[in-house]
């Protein structure tokens, strides 16, 4: 019955996106105020019924109703219940469910929260999303129902969630991708709102710049998760593996970098317009895209879901009207648009535009690494993975040179920056960061070697430029203090996401030069050392998890200077575990984290006797990564935050445009002005 | 110009889209190579079994490796499979080798630009197929073999001359319609010459 209902619920959001995505667009053509108004009601109603959906779905696992093919097909009796709730969005057609809910919820944001805009605009805007929406609920119902029934003969248990997903760390990541994801759609529809409505300027620029960084920063906290997990619970030590699912995840993150800066350059100096209105759209068709490549079954990866050549198709079609049309309507309206300023070489804008080109090549790469082994089977030339190899050969030394260009792009000032300032301003970071590195290696005893020198040394050179900008927008007449206390949250946004970048460059740097490895065979009672650890191996003994038996192995940990009537100062308990339900084994790592090296086992195989094949890392730095993510991600949340954003805006650049301010909010508004179409 | 150059994103999306539907409903195809009868390329690489997994595996120290060359293929004749572990592809296609190395096919392994360490693991995690692995870490011998991407799969005669090259996963399609056939004339070329004298 739940079943049922869930259906039910949602066959009637679908029926809302389809009047939202129609009516208020309608209402701007034919000036009708009153369909115009139907935009923020039918999102709202839209969001219940789809949250409804949600909810039913989530209670047939709980239920352990296994006459439900998605539930019978994901779930199973002895799994613990939070994970019951994680396998909702732990296949194809319940992780689509929680895309639109999470679609829904951005949209009815939206709704909620844009009370300063004109309506027309409103109107337009949740139009787009409302069409988006329709999409993906007819994609749900016609190709992939999670409330679908397997009657008259339920089974009697579930075949259970796969066990990979079986992890903390997978109840949140994939929701905060979905978030960043769906979250790229808000400046999508912004994009399109703007080329319908044939008017972008700076006020547009503002609008969605808080929406595209929340968007940007859960992709951000999404893409580090998942990273996190292969970690440790891959149980192969990396933490990126240039897969096709995680270039899927990074290619949007790159593109929503991109358009963060470019809105950054719109806003304030009106440039870049049709540009960002093209990373906008790029951005969000590139997370649709992802969708595809996941689900479509077209490259081959750890992610995979269940392929199904329908599915494929309808994703295409769908790919096709959204990113095609809106290509269509940018390549028709964009010029439309018009106001090109010229710009200073030496500039802050000059800066962003590098940022944006180096961005762009680095996504270009991606996107050509990811589909190459796709174009050459289409030509012909067979199934061929493209590996790490092509990526790091590109991506190192792009990174870096971003690395560099942003240390000096961030402290430019708009318009025109004095020559002889330059020099003043390059003058400390330049020479003080290749000694700083050089003493890094030094003091922690590491190998100098060319490539952690330039990898620390544009971390340190990025930290320094960052450091001597904060210095300087700090002086103020009534001391440091109060200059400190002058700086716009989106200012710290922007540092500490920088600086985060940095604190990402010293971990990858630092743990791909100087990371131990080994495998090796143990056997009871033996012991390795690993760059100044011991490990000693105490055997392995079964111990039973809710749904899994496990072998688990236990290591003492040792520093070299101690002898061996000390305590070990941690032991590890990695695990093998075989899940009852598909007996399928997983490694389970035993990890020691600190800030600035990790300790790593993993069981391998048993050998006999009582031996194992053992794998022990030691890693340095190696959580800076994640810190750093974390920081990037902060930085964005922080920029949102700025009351700027939250303030009407009054400047406009074009003439024939008035805007509505805060202290007309309640008067009617001249929201019909805008619907004439520019030009 | 200007307005032509707004509908250059578009044209790309149409043209990758065209592709991604292809991608739908494609299938793997043999591709020739630049080496074919021709004699596989001088090598001399160490054998990927007896490897230590070093501190840094791209400086492997191959001291006490056995060291491998080409007279490997002399003999027999054998497949050559371009293989590594950051190939999603290959962890595709391993489980349908094991199955043609049982029937008696002699598979020669070219683990090709990866880690001596983790694709030892492999080969204990996943069963090890293959009669010989040479480890080409550097990605030289594979350089020498026009090697576009693994996996690929080479067919050798028993002088060592390369007869077939098929990118891309070997499965069971691949194997009975145009590997197999392939092998199997060689390998009874290859017995009539040794009934014959």
């Amino acid at each position: 019955m739940i079943a049922e209902l869930g259906h039910f619920a949602l066959i009637l959001a679908l029926g809302l996106a389809f009047s939202q995505a129609l009516i208020p667009l309608a209402g701007t053509i034919a000036e009708k105020p009153l369909w115009i108004a139907t935009a923020r009601p039918l999102s709202c109603g839209q969001f219940v019924f789809v949250a409804i959906s949600f909810a039913c779905l989530v209670a047939v696992f709980l239920q352990d109703d296994f006459s439900v093919a998605y539930v019978a097909n994901n779930s199973n009796s002895l799994l613990p219940p939070y994970y019951k709730v994680s396998a909702v969005w732990g296949a194809h057609e319940g992780s689509l469910l929680l895309w639109t809910l999470i679609l829904a919820g951005w949209t009815l944001a939206v709704a909620m929260m844009s009370r300063a805009l004109p309506d027309d605009m409103v109107a337009r805007v949740l139009s787009v999303m409302g069409m988006i929406a329709v999409g993906f609920y007819l994609f749900m119902l016609l190709t992939s129902n999670p409330f679908e029934r397997l009657l008259p003969f339920p089974p009697m248990d579930g075949k259970d969630l796969n066990p990979l997903l079986q992890d903390v760390g997978l109840i949140i990541h994939p929701p905060m991708l979905y978030m960043g994801y769906v979250g790229f759609s808000v400046a999508f529809a912004f994009a399109v709102a703007a080329l319908l409505a044939g008017r972008m300027d700076s006020a547009w620029a503002r609008w969605t710049r808080p929406w595209t960084n929340a968007a940007w920063s859960f992709l951000t906290v999404g893409i580090f998760l998942g990273s996190w997990w292969a970690y440790y619970e891959l149980g192969w030590g990396g933490w990126w593996f240039w897969d096709p699912v995680e270039n899927a995840s990074l290619m949007p993150w790159l593109a929503g970098t991109a358009l963060m800066h470019s809105l950054a350059v719109s806003e304030k100096r009106g440039l870049f317009r049709s540009w960002t209105l093209l990373l906008a759209i790029l951005a969000f068709s590139l997370s649709l895209l992802g969708t595809f490549l996941v689900r479509s079954g077209v490259l081959t990866s750890v992610h995979a879901f269940a392929t199904d050549p329908t599915r494929g198709v309808f994703i295409l079609a769908f790919l096709g009207v959204v990113i095609g049309g809106s290509l269509l309507l940018f390549a028709l309206r964009s010029s439309s648009l018009g106001a090109t300023a010229s710009f200073n070489w030496l500039s802050r804008e000059a800066g962003l535009l590098l940022n944006n080109v180096l961005l762009v090549v680095m996504l270009a790469m991606i996107l050509l690494g990811t589909l190459y082994p796709l174009v050459a089977d289409v030509l012909g030339w067979g199934k061929i993975s493209v590996g790490p190899p092509y990526f790091n050969f590109f991506f190192v030394p792009l990174g870096l040179l971003l690395v560099l260009a942003m240390g000096v792009g961030a402290s430019l000032q708009w318009k025109r920056q004095a020559s002889g300032s330059l020099q003043r301003l390059l003058k400390a970071p330049l020479l003080a960061s290749p000694v700083l590195a050089v003493l890094w290696l030094l003091l922690a005893g590491w190998s100098l070697k060319i490539a952690s020198l330039l990898g620390l040394a544009a971390a340190l050179w990025l930290i320094l430029f960052t450091l001597q900008d904060i210095w300087k927008k700090s002086d103020h007449s009534q001391g440091r203090r109060t200059g400190l206390g002058r700086l716009k949250p989106s200012y710290w946004g922007m540092v500490i996401a920088h600086l985060g970048i940095a604190v990402l460059a010293i971990g990858i740097t630092l743990t791909s030069n100087y990371s131990d490895q080994r495998d090796v065979r143990l056997a009871t009672n033996e012991r390795i050392q690993v760059a100044g650890y011991t490990f000693l191996f105490k055997g392995v003994e079964q111990v039973r998890g809710p749904n899994y038996i496990a072998q688990q192995g236990s290591f003492d940990v040792f520093t070299n200077a101690d002898g061996d009537d000390v305590k070990p100062f941690t032991t590890l308990k990695p695990e093998k575990r075989r899940y009852l339900a598909t007996g399928n084994v997983m490694t389970e790592a035993d990890i020691d984290g600190g800030l600035f090296r990790d300790l790593y086992v993993a069981l391998g195989e048993p050998l006999g006797d009582g031996a194992w094949s053992v794998r022990v890392y030691v890693k340095p730095f190696i959580r800076w990564i994640w810190l750093g993510a974390f920081m990037i991600a902060l930085g964005g949340v922080i920029a949102v935050l700025d009351k700027r954003y939250r303030k009407t805006p009054v400047n406009v650049t074009r003439g024939n445009v008035t805007q509505p301010s805060s202290e007309q909010k309640g008067a009617p508004k001249p929201a019909l002005a805008h619907a004439k179409k520019g030009n | 110009m200007g307005r032509i150059k707004l509908f250059i994103p578009l044209i790309i999306f149409v043209v990758l889209a065209a592709i991604l539907y292809w991608g739908l409903g494609r299938d793997p195809n043999a591709m020739p190579s630049a080496l074919i009868s021709r004699p596989v390329p001088a090598f001399q690489l160490p054998a990927l079994g007896q490897l230590a997994s070093t501190e840094d595996d791209n400086q492997v120290v191959a001291e006490q490796a056995e060291i491998l060359d080409e007279s490997l293929f002399l003999g027999q004749v054998s497949l050559l499979n371009v293989w590594a572990t950051w190939c999603v592809s290959c962890r595709v296609e391993h489980p349908y080798l094991m199955d043609i190395s049982e029937t008696g096919v002699r598979i020669i392994g070219l683990n090709y630009k990866d880690e001596v360490g983790a694709a030892q693991q492999w080969l204990a995690k996943y069963g090890d197929p293959y009669a010989h692995t040479i480890s080409d870490t550097t990605g030289g011998m594979g350089l020498d073999l026009g090697v576009f991407g693994a996996p690929e799969t080479y067919l050798v005669d028993h002088l060592g001359v390369i007869h077939y090259k098929h990118v891309g996963v070997v499965d069971d399609r691949v194997w009975r319609t145009t590997l197999q056939p392939k092998y199997q004339q060689l390998r009874d070329a290859l017995t009539e010459k040794k009934n014959d004298s």
